[in-house]
């Protein structure tokens, strides 16, 4: 059975994180609402946000639309595989996106991004293997 | 005059053996690479910003193909520039 149709606690879940890249002209508040914008389209679609990381103003390593610097968003969240394509619409449509990326992240990419939220650094642990 | 035997050289043998490569993904077990932690990913890159080969980084094949990738998209998101010169 195609996965539409399964009642929404069978449909199977996939691990996701989305990058955004905002114009820097944006106020604190418009940052905020924009991000709120995002994850409401993540959570009305079934999905769940499992964190939020606003990086904030940063330099781009080369222009892009003639900008020089960057407000940097990144959201991890589990969604069905469906929701993945028109949500990228509406990121390109935005005029406050400069770019975006949306990575599936596999198991390992969950284990290391849950170990980096708490903290433990994969630095560390190669220095005590050396 | 010299004896037929005796070989003499101009420089000094190498004795030491040259280090040997090793693959630090599977060496040290990481499984992941975030194309976020741009500082790891410039470990592959070159001056100009280009890639180092596999024969250099001494990275075995199925983590050389994943750093690749990180480092595209590190580069899509601007991270890391495509071209640049004297990135560190």
């Amino acid at each position: 059975m195609h996965p539409i149709f399964l009642k929404p606690k069978f449909r199977v879940m996939n691990n996701y994180e989305l990058m955004v890249i905002f114009t820097p002209v944006l106020s604190e508040e418009e940052y905020k609402a924009a991000q709120k914008k995002y994850t409401d389209l993540v959570t009305e679609a079934g999905g769940q946000i499992v964190h939020s990381n606003p990086w904030g103003l940063k330099s781009l390593a080369y222009p892009i639309q003639k900008k020089t610097t960057g407000i940097y968003w990144v959201l991890e969240y589990t969604a069905p595989s469906s929701f993945n394509e028109p949500f990228k619409v509406q990121l390109l449509r935005d005029e406050q996106v400069l770019r975006h990326m949306v990575t599936k992240l596999d198991k390992y990419a969950v284990v290391y991004n849950d170990r980096k939220k708490n903290g433990i650094n994969y630095k560390n642990e190669k220095a005590e293997v050396e | 005059m010299a004896k037929a035997n005796e070989i003499k050289y101009l420089t000094a043998i190498k004795t030491e053996k040259p280090k040997k490569k090793f693959c630090r993904f599977k060496k040290y077990g990481i499984k992941y690479i975030d194309y976020k932690d741009v500082e790891f990913l410039k470990k592959f890159l070159n001056e100009q910003g280009k890639m180092l080969p596999r024969r250099l980084s001494g990275n075995s094949l199925k983590y050389q193909r994943k750093v690749s990738a990180a480092i595209k998209k590190a580069r899509q998101m601007a991270l890391l520039p495509y071209v640049t010169d004297l990135l560190k």
